[in-house]
């Protein structure tokens, strides 16, 4: 796979699953799940 | 009657998603990837994502919230004169039901054949022949297909247990076990998918960027399009399971998090698919498979793939058509939630009497698509009712909420329940964005449909299955709309009230 199509994959996971996972943690912070 | 509530904030999450995630995300997403500049597209995709995908979440979380009711009470409690509206998009939902649980229906029944690989050599050949029935035109019904009205029957009595059961210990329940189920099962799929020999190939095809395709317009109104469809928006589902929240619930960080989600599914599905296509280029002499997208690339080509593997065949075939079988069930019985609402709220009737009659009068109409024509009927009504349907719906709604109503008002309704604020921001993409992007798809449809049938199909199958479909859900909508409520009280209730 090129550098490109890495960098590519990475944004996308991250983006989606980091997002998703921000977002979790501040509904945990506020004790609301 | 009082409403019922969801247990607990993951509950309404996991069904929102499982609602979003559908089989769209795992045939249509990586195909469109693919297609519109690889790892690039992503760039359009999160814009949209951002400016309409999330922003318009919010909008329908907001309004099922504040109204507490089903999508035609919630546009009847904002001016009555908009109810149709609300009948409009839960029709669209009674289209997509019908055709939605054949498919479902088609992937019950690959788990079976699974086992033996029933499919043989030539599975394209096995799809349309001996399972389909294919007939030679879309007015030649060629009868019911056995093994297929068995299998929709049987989605349709997994809906009715759900829906029976009620919000909380039906749809909630059932969206608990089928989405984490739904995640494990697509994990062990890419993993074999990406331990294959060929893989990076088919990985470096989808993400590798071309830029140049994110100068193309037309790259970013697919871009929009993709987000649109694949969130649930427009149809009246998000209104529908928003009303269930209780009176304390974020609205605002539960659209982060269903948006983000529903992606993240669909490049996990982009990196197994793509993955296996890359093992079948790496064994196929570098050609590439023939169905890339839809219903052929799920029954047809992933099939051959299963063929090719050097071991699991059995496992991964029975682990794909499951994954295709609970993305499917989430969706279906979201869609299936609108009309029982709808109809509940209008005529003022127990929601389990509303459960059984939809139940045997939609499974009734669903037996069409499984007929020998149903691939014809299905493809034509599913192209009509989600260009000229669900997009255009959608462009009415931003434009009558964000236009002829305040937005400032929803936003001082949700902001002070919700974990963060988004400012100015949402009610500009409300107003603006999504209005113009939503427009230029439909001047695109209304110009390529007037200048050409869809899909090559002759006059008669479109205006039948396309056309009189589109326009008679709208006219049906109009005259439900006008149509009164059996218990009037329940248009002056609040949120406080139920």
């Amino acid at each position: 796979m090129s550098v490109g199509a890495v960098i590519f994959m990475i944004f996308g996971l991250l983006l989606t699953w980091g997002g998703a996972a921000v977002c979790i943690s501040i509904a945990m912070r506020k004790r609301d799940v | 009657m009082k409403r019922e509530t969801w247990g607990s904030r993951a509950g309404f999450i996991m069904a929102a998603v499982g609602s979003a995630i559908g089989l769209g995300n795992i045939w249509r997403f990586p195909y469109m990837a693919f297609e519109n500049g690889g790892g690039a597209f992503l760039i359009p995709y999160f814009f949209a994502l951002v400016t309409a995908g999330i922003p318009i979440l919010i909008l329908e979380f907001s309004l099922g919230h504040k109204s507490k009711g089903s999508a035609p009470l919630t546009f009847a409690k904002l001016n009555k004169n908009w109810e149709w509206l609300g009948w409009w998009q839960v029709l669209i939902s009674f289209v997509i039901a019908v055709y939605y649980v054949v498919i479902i229906g088609w992937a019950i029944s690959y788990i079976g054949y699974s086992f033996t690989m029933a499919w043989g050599d030539d599975t394209t050949a096995f799809f349309v022949g001996e399972f389909l029935g294919l007939t030679d035109g879309p007015f030649q019904l060629g009868g019911f297909r056995g093994v297929i009205v068995a299998t929709t029957v049987l989605a349709w009595l997994i809906s009715f247990t759900v829906l029976y059961a009620g919000v909380k210990a039906g749809i909630e329940k059932a969206n608990k076990i089928f989405m984490p189920l739904l995640i494990v099962i697509l994990l062990i799929v890419m993993i074999r998918g990406i331990t294959l020999p060929g893989a990076a190939d088919g990985l470096e095809m989808l993400f590798k960027p071309d830029f140049s395709k994110i100068l193309d317009g037309r790259v970013w109104v697919a871009a929009y399009g993709q987000i649109f469809f694949t969130l649930s928006i427009a149809f009246a589902i998000m209104i529908t399971y928003s009303s269930y929240l209780p009176k304390k619930s974020d609205i605002i960080n539960n659209a982060f998090m269903t948006g983000l989600l529903n992606c993240g599914f669909s490049i996990l599905s982009g990196i197994a698919i793509f993955s296996i296509l890359g093992y079948m280029m790496h064994t196929g002499g570098g050609e590439l498979p023939g169905n890339l997208s839809g219903v052929f690339l799920a029954f047809a080509t992933i099939p051959q793939a299963i063929n090719q593997l050097p071991a699991l065949q059995v496992v991964i075939g029975v682990l794909f058509f499951l994954s295709l079988t609970f993305a499917g069930l989430s969706s279906f019985i979201s869609i299936n939630e609108v009309l029982v609402s709808s109809f509940t709220d209008k005529l003022n009737l127990p929601r389990r009497k509303v459960v059984l009659w939809y139940t045997i009068i939609a499974g009734l109409v669903s037996l069409i698509f499984t007929t020998g024509a149903g691939l014809y009927v299905l493809d034509i009504a599913d192209y009509f009712v989600n260009q000229f349907g669900v997009a255009m719906s959608g462009l009415i709604e931003v434009i009558v909420i964000g236009w002829m109503f305040k937005l400032v008002t929803l936003r001082e309704h949700f902001e002070p329940i919700s974990d963060f604020n988004v400012g100015k921001w949402w009610e500009f993409t409300v107003k603006f964005i999504t209005p113009i992007i939503l427009g230029i798809t439909a001047i695109q449809n209304f110009y390529s449909n007037f200048t050409a049938n869809y899909g090559g199909y002759a006059i008669g199958p479109t205006l039948a299955y396309g056309w009189a479909v589109a326009v008679g859900i709208l006219i049906i909508g109009i005259i439900l709309g006008k149509s009164k409520w059996k218990d009037a009280s329940i248009l002056e209730q609040t949120a406080e009230d139920v």
